[in-house]
């Protein structure tokens, strides 16, 4: 099974309204959103919710007033300043809560429990081009590494049983723990970057990820007339370190009109973007998996 | 004071927002790049990096002299660090997050505390003030307590009397903290210990999703909010509704253009390199501050 | 040859379940004994919901029942330390069959022992550890 994720490394760059399009374009596909912080492909894509699930994930400390005797050993444990007090009341910020399970361990009184945290929700869902899984994280809940590792085991699961063979998902921005997740098991990383200062500077650290898991690299240069210097030089950072440039893309106000009217830039009447997107779709499509696409 | 600029995703001109107060902020600001796992700041900056250092997280460190296998510390941990396998105790550090429980634990005293880098800290000088810069090791997933060691160096540096630890009585340069785009643990951590958080959002669907998103987030800490919309032009009326609703004031409309974009895109400072716009991020400023002095009020009163 | 108790990570309880590649998220482990066919099979439901060190929890749950040998298709690079730490062989690269007819290649020896892990760290825990030696299946790139 081809199992494609797009990335950007920083934000904005247009990867929610590319994947969008290539889940236009594709076909015999799931598509999945690992974007759990800021999941907008639901915005282009509408799928109807068919199941939707709670996600729960580690635990975190509370402390029951009742049994606690305000000894102040929590506190002075707490390595994650978690643990705060007020006026002789002792409680937890969640917020800060790395779910150790120290307080609750050594509080003498055991009147810290230890409660598994109710994070968020996913679905399964159906959108005009197929089956879609996506999630919400609860404001303010952490990024979660095993929320996406979850999303991306549904979504094979559900495409073997559908006998898919694709998988394209939205990956998460960053380069830390949820963007690991993303990128675990897929065959290719799709990276759509900015000719901005930025842009370059992570699109290199989001590469430099990918080597290190081995798994191939091939770039978008989106807005890539910003400044065509900074694009070209993109291009060649990709040829000297092993990955392909895919294509370049104009900074085209047509993609901002598709999104609000919630379509997929290809879906609208021809825009050099859209014609420039299909091609660099079939180069995806003529690759063979596991390898970079020419 | 100290202002978090923030943001529900990436890409919507936090960037642009933050160097260009910084160019336009009278007196030397401090400038803080709190987005660990992507700082930015310094390539639009470019700071004089006076000091860098490696930020270290507590784990522990095996005496296999004193341990005798009895596995209460790998029973304890809740992030699988620690392990027994057969005849052989087993340490992942980068699972480790520092909680100290296993050195509290172990019975026979084998485990005792030892330094692991996370990333590393720069610190420096740009042409506005101070700066701080914290940048994760790649591939790792300890953000907080990074961003925690680069708060720290703040405090440190500048005795700053409104963060915690600061000292009493000591008129500190003004802060502009530069948080990770989201509404994740790590976006909350850097927003924590401001005094107020300018939200940065376009004025699209997608712009106003991850808006929506972020004011709930941040809404638990009663901190003054507002809203700067950038790329004001484009799209629909969606934020500008949302706000009037939610009585979030709109403390800044950036106008969607073609300069902004490139002078971005070449790394400039918009403020700077585009005069017209001084005038919005002057009053942004005001709003920031007057939004502040009136929130320390009604906390007095 | 002498046999060994052997784990294949497995999509179900029996001899005629397919082999599931994974390791750490796996649903169980067939356990075949070393002196006939006898199976058993050992739930790794605990392990597959965990936030982070799934492999090592089942490397956990693995040496616990004895196992002297591993059967599956990828084992990430913390799970492998574990293993081996605890004295247990690896197999990897195996999957798309059954579990009698991998237990079968092993006696016909057609499947070799790795000495180094085959895949990355997974999910929740950032830096990959451990050696690679590039085996990684038909990643490399070609330009």
């Amino acid at each position: 099974m081809r199992e494609i994720v797009m990335i950007s490394g920083k934000g904005g760059t247009g990867k929610t309204c590319i994947t969008a399009a290539f889940a236009h374009l594709a076909d015999n596909a799931m598509v999945c959103d690992l974007d759990v912080d800021a999941p907008d492909l639901h915005m282009l894509l509408a799928p109807v919710v068919e199941e939707e699930h709670a996600f729960r994930s580690g635990h975190e400390a509370v402390i029951n007033q009742e049994r606690c005797t305000k000894c102040g050993v929590c506190a002075e444990l707490c390595r994650f300043g978690a643990v705060r007090e007020d006026q002789g009341k002792y409680a937890i910020d969640s917020l800060r809560c790395e779910g150790c399970k120290v307080c609750v361990h050594f509080c003498p009184e055991q009147a810290v429990d230890f409660v598994e945290k109710h994070c968020g929700l996913w679905f399964a869902s159906i959108m005009r081009f197929g089956p879609m899984i996506h999630a919400r994280l609860f404001p303010g809940e952490e990024t979660s590494g095993r929320l996406v590792a979850l999303l991306k085991k549904e979504a094979r699961l559900r495409a073997k049983a559908l006998g898919l063979s694709l998988i394209l998902c939205d990956g998460t921005p960053g380069i830390g723990c949820p963007v690991i997740s993303s990128l675990s098991g897929a065959n290719l990383a799709v990276v759509v970057t900015e000719p901005t200062p930025s842009g370059r500077h992570d699109l290199e650290r989001v590469a430099d990820l990918c080597r290190h898991f081995r798994i191939p690299v091939a770039v978008i240069v989106n807005k890539f007339d910003l400044n065509p210097d900074n694009s070209r030089a993109i291009e060649a950072y990709c040829l000297e370190n092993g990955h392909a440039a895919l294509g370049m893309l104009p900074y085209d106000e047509e993609v901002t009109r598709a999104m609000v009217q919630a379509k997929c830039i290809t879906e609208c009447p021809t825009s050099t973007f859209g014609n420039d997107l299909r091609e660099i779709w079939k180069k995806i499509m003529a690759h063979h998996v596991g390898y970079l696409p020419l | 004071m100290i202002f978090a600029v923030a943001s529900g995703k990436g890409g919507t001109g936090k960037t642009t927002v933050i160097t260009s107060l910084a160019a336009i902020w009278e007196g030397p600001v401090t400038l803080v790049d709190l987005d660990v796992e992507e700082p930015n700041l310094h390539l639009f900056l470019k700071p004089k990096v006076m000091r860098e250092t490696a930020a270290m997280l507590e784990v522990p460190v095996h005496d296999s002299d004193k341990c005798n296998l009895c596995g209460e510390c790998a029973m304890f941990c809740q992030y699988k660090a620690l392990a027994i396998m057969g005849k052989t105790m087993l340490f992942y550090p980068e699972m480790c997050p520092g909680c100290g429980g296993c050195l509290k634990i172990c019975p026979e005293g084998a485990l005792s505390p030892g330094g692991r880098e996370i990333g590393r800290i720069a610190e420096g000088q740009t042409e506005f003030g101070r700066f701080f810069m914290g940048r994760l090791r790649v591939g790792e997933a300890m953000s907080p307590p990074l961003m925690q060691q680069v708060k720290q160096r703040v405090v440190a540096q500048g005795s700053h009397a409104e963060m915690p630890g600061g000292i009493e009585g000591c008129v500190p340069d003004d802060v502009l903290i530069d948080a990770p785009p989201g509404v994740s643990c790590p976006a909350m951590h850097a927003v924590m210990d401001a005094d107020a958080i300018v939200l940065v959002t376009e004025p699209t669907p997608f712009g106003l999703y991850d808006f929506r998103l972020a004011v709930e987030a941040f809404s638990i800490m009663h901190k003054p909010m507002g809203a700067v919309v950038n790329r004001d032009g484009i799209g629909d009326q969606g934020v500008e509704e949302y706000c009037r609703e939610s009585g979030i004031p709109i403390w800044a409309r950036i106008p969607n253009s073609l300069a902004v974009a490139q002078a971005y895109s070449r790394g400039e400072i918009v403020a700077r390199k585009l005069p017209e716009l001084n005038g919005i991020f002057q009053e942004l400023k005001k709003r920031m501050r007057a939004a502040v002095t009136v929130s320390r009020e009604v906390e007095r009163a | 040859m002498k046999m060994k108790r052997i784990a294949v990570s497995s999509e179900g309880p029996r001899l005629d379940d397919m082999v599931d590649p994974r390791f750490g998220r796996v649903a169980g482990f067939v356990i075949v004994d070393p002196a006939g066919d006898a199976s058993s099979y050992i739930d790794n439901g605990a392990s597959q919901v965990m936030a982070q060190g799934a492999g090592i929890q089942a490397a956990q749950n693995l040496a616990g029942a004895g196992v002297e040998l591993v059967i599956s298709g990828f084992v990430g690079p913390k799970a492998f330390q574990a293993l081996s730490a605890a004295g247990i062989q690896i197999i990897q690269y195996v999957e798309g069959v059954t579990v009698e007819q991998a237990v079968e290649r092993f006696k016909r020896g057609e499947l070799t022992v790795a000495d180094a892990p085959n895949s990355q760290a997974h999910e929740g825990t950032g830096r990959g550890h451990g050696h690679r030696n590039g085996q990684g299946r038909g990643q490399g790139a070609r330009r």
